[in-house]
């Protein structure tokens, strides 16, 4: 090797470092059009985020308080608490403006957007949530806003679609593939590639290339800051678990964040096991959303991290009834967080997490959203099989339920689920 | 390139020698593996100087739609980057030969991680080298020393927001040729041809290396146009996926499409030699 080469070679090294690099995952790999906008990015994300300048984190906290709602409370589970004999607290995200945690990084991205000079956002959305939040977001700060959504998502989140439009927002069907949230994660960086030099993408997740899998994590880490401190004082410490569910991770990565180091509370990602976990490789489908638990190491979506892919390194189309949960890839820093040991990856199926829906909007007047529908059925299933989760745990709500009602009252039936109300009513034109 | 004799070690400095290269790109395996054999080497009989060969990805991040149809129908044929190295074999042209995909396939093939194995099965069937849109400078390090090892180029693409220290970076790290993105956007046919182009083309005029520019080129004027604006060969992509595209849903003959791929390269290849005649002199200090 020339010294030129090792010279190279040793900047490489050093830019890694301290380039988004979370062990052997994160990166920067996208087109090379888009390369001077992450730069910029990454400039205004240390100065505005990690430093403060012109005041910018005073403004977010003040309005994520006043606009978003927060702090949001964490609460006791009553009856889910005497069902499992343990003490279970809720992180009561669901009661974000937006019905969602998303607003956390929504509303941030776009302030700093704002900040950086741009002068419009685009987004991409899978259930929804990330979607509407920005829509609000955008309105909020009076930015213009646009949303790619697949069009598998758009069929069956439309009261979500309805939000966004009514905030002002322009809604893009992407009809490739299989019209989810992959497709429309690929055409945003499309769009972005487009227009890079004065629209800004909020990304929905701790996705993508370096900043943005640091930055989201940053924005949602307010949950696990308000949790850990909510739990020192009603509950006179920490808990003994943090249970989360995980599609792209980032409602997980901001109820871990905080947690991270302390290393008696487990930290449990509950991911999509859609109907099965086994892959149809000929036909290149996963029928989950599984990624932790089955995927391996690939890039995707401009990081280095864990994906669903076959053989040849193609990407597989997920699947989960849940559309925030259905997507191929994971954040690189909960990928390496499993690989280290620190987080304990876990998977329900399609069924448990509707089962779920139905017991905690039963037993705790609370409508979970589907994606944290997950979150509870492994509480429930890991209660039932006696495993050691702890006396003490929290789950992340990471949303409400009220977007999924369709699509319960359909698969509940579809299914026959004995332990869900009587929906009959609707059969007769009831409708909702 | 089966039993042909394999292309000289500057097989692509050759092809850039009449500064007038016509690069042409399909997706290998669109519609069918036989179909794609026919169109590629009627491409060859065109007036290519250089091919690139899409290796098709299931996510391709930086295609406009008509190659993401491309790729999508290549890949329901059943192409895969096994099958790929194997068409390179089947084909018989005398043209280098480039190899377009992501970055994951690369990072994925053969047994160990990494992309070893993919650049050392690449050499054995003779491509020249890689054209990799979702690997910038900076995450091409792995990449580039497989690349030195076994002798294949590397290309980066430049696109019209490239500036000072990452141009510096990618003049580091190139070889082969160039690639200049004639605007910001994804790949596709357009009706103008972008001013960023010159720009582009200013900013690099100090390289060596030949520049050849792409994105939106569509016809013979397009061609003479980026030419004489002194490109050192053209690199034209869904113009040509559009007549396979065509060719398919109408379910023409392939050696109609392969005739019409034909006379579309010499279009190309003429408006490239005519723009560059209309070139000044060269003032070599």
């Amino acid at each position: 090797m020339s010294e030129s080469e090792r010279e190279r070679n040793g900047e490489q090294t050093d830019r890694a470092a301290s380039d988004g690099e979370f062990g052997r995952y994160g990166g920067q790999y996208v087109p090379e059009a888009l390369m001077p906008a992450l730069e910029e990015l990454e400039d205004a994300y240390e100065r505005y985020v990690l430093e403060n300048e012109d005041g910018f984190m005073d403004e977010f906290e003040r309005r994520i308080r006043n606009f978003g709602g927060r702090p949001t409370p964490l609460g006791r589970a009553d009856r889910l608490s005497e069902r499992y004999g343990r003490e279970v607290y809720l992180k009561r995200e669901d009661l974000v403006h937006g019905g969602a945690h998303k607003l956390n990084n929504a509303l941030g991205q776009v302030l700093l957007a704002k900040y950086m000079g741009k002068e419009r956002i685009i987004a991409e959305t899978g259930a929804g949530q990330h979607g509407t939040a920005t829509a609000m977001a955008a309105a909020h700060l009076d930015m213009p806003c646009e949303i790619y959504m697949g069009r598998t998502d758009v069929n069956r989140q439309r009261p979500n679609v309805f939000r966004m439009r009514i905030n002002g927002a322009e809604v893009n069907p992407v009809d490739i593939g299989r019209g989810t949230l992959k497709e429309a994660i690929s055409e945003t960086m499309r769009e972005w590639s487009r227009t890079v030099e004065r629209t800004h993408y909020v990304i929905g997740s701790v996705v993508g290339p370096h900043p943005f899998p640091a930055m989201v994590r940053d924005f949602q880490a307010v949950i696990s800051e308000e949790a850990r401190e909510q739990a020192k004082s009603q509950l006179g410490g920490l808990p003994d678990a943090v249970i989360s569910c995980a599609g792209g991770g980032s409602n997980t990565m901001g109820a871990f964040h905080h947690f991270v180091p302390d290393e008696d509370v487990d930290l449990y990602a509950v991911e999509a096991g859609g109907s099965s976990l086994e892959v149809d490789e000929e036909a290149g489908v996963a029928p989950n959303s599984a990624t932790l638990s089955t995927g391996d190491e690939g890039v995707l979506h401009g990081a280095r991290t864990t994906l669903l892919q076959d053989s040849h390194g193609q990407i597989m189309e997920s699947h989960s009834v849940s559309a925030g949960l259905d997507y191929s890839g994971v954040g690189p820093e909960l990928a390496h967080l499993v690989d280290e040991g620190r987080v304990t990856p876990v998977n329900v199926d399609d069924t448990a997490a509707l089962e779920a829906f139905h017991r905690v909007s039963t037993d705790e007047g609370i409508i979970p959203a589907l994606e944290t529908s997950h979150a509870f059925g492994y509480l429930h299933e890991a209660s039932e099989a006696s495993e050691d989760i702890g006396e003490t745990v929290i789950v992340n709500v990471s949303g409400r339920g009220d977007k999924d009602l369709e699509t319960v009252i359909e698969e509940t039936e579809k299914r026959g689920l004995e332990s869900a109300p009587d929906m009959s009513v609707f059969e007769t034109g009831g409708g909702i | 390139m089966g039993d042909t004799s394999e292309a000289e070690p500057d097989a692509i400095a050759t092809a850039f020698e009449d500064e007038s290269a016509f690069v042409p790109y399909l997706a290998v395996g669109d519609p069918t593996y036989e179909e794609s054999l026919e169109y590629v080497e009627a491409l060859a009989h065109g007036g290519a100087d250089l091919i690139e060969l899409g290796l098709p990805f299931s996510e391709p991040m930086a295609e406009g739609p008509t190659i993401q149809q491309a790729v999508t129908r290549a890949l329901e044929s059943g192409m895969t980057p096994e099958r790929f190295f194997e068409f390179v074999e089947d084909l018989e042209v005398d043209v280098p030969l480039v190899c377009m995909t992501y970055y994951n396939l690369i990072y994925q093939y053969g047994p160990s991680e990494g992309p070893q194995s993919f650049v050392e099965r690449a050499a054995d069937v003779g491509l020249e080298g890689f054209v990799v849109p979702d690997l910038p400078a900076e995450e091409a390090g792995p990449l580039r020393e497989a690349c030195d090892e076994f002798g294949l180029d590397l290309v980066f693409i430049v696109a019209p927001t490239t500036r000072g220290d990452r141009l510096e970076e990618m003049m580091d790290r190139v070889s082969g040729y160039v690639y200049v993105q004639a605007r910001l956007g994804a790949t596709g046919a357009r009706d103008d041809v972008s001013d960023q182009t010159e720009g582009s083309l200013d900013r690099l005029a100090g390289w060596e290396i030949p520049k050849a520019v792409g994105f939106g080129i569509k016809n013979g004027e397009h061609a003479e146009r980026i030419s004489a604006a002194g490109a050192d060969g053209i690199i034209v992509g869904s113009a040509l996926v559009d007549i396979v595209a065509e060719g398919h849903e109408e379910d023409r003959p392939v050696e109609e499409t392969a005739e019409r791929l034909e006379a579309k390269a010499r279009e190309l290849k003429d408006g490239a030699l005519d723009g560059t005649e209309r070139l000044p002199e060269p003032e070599h200090p």
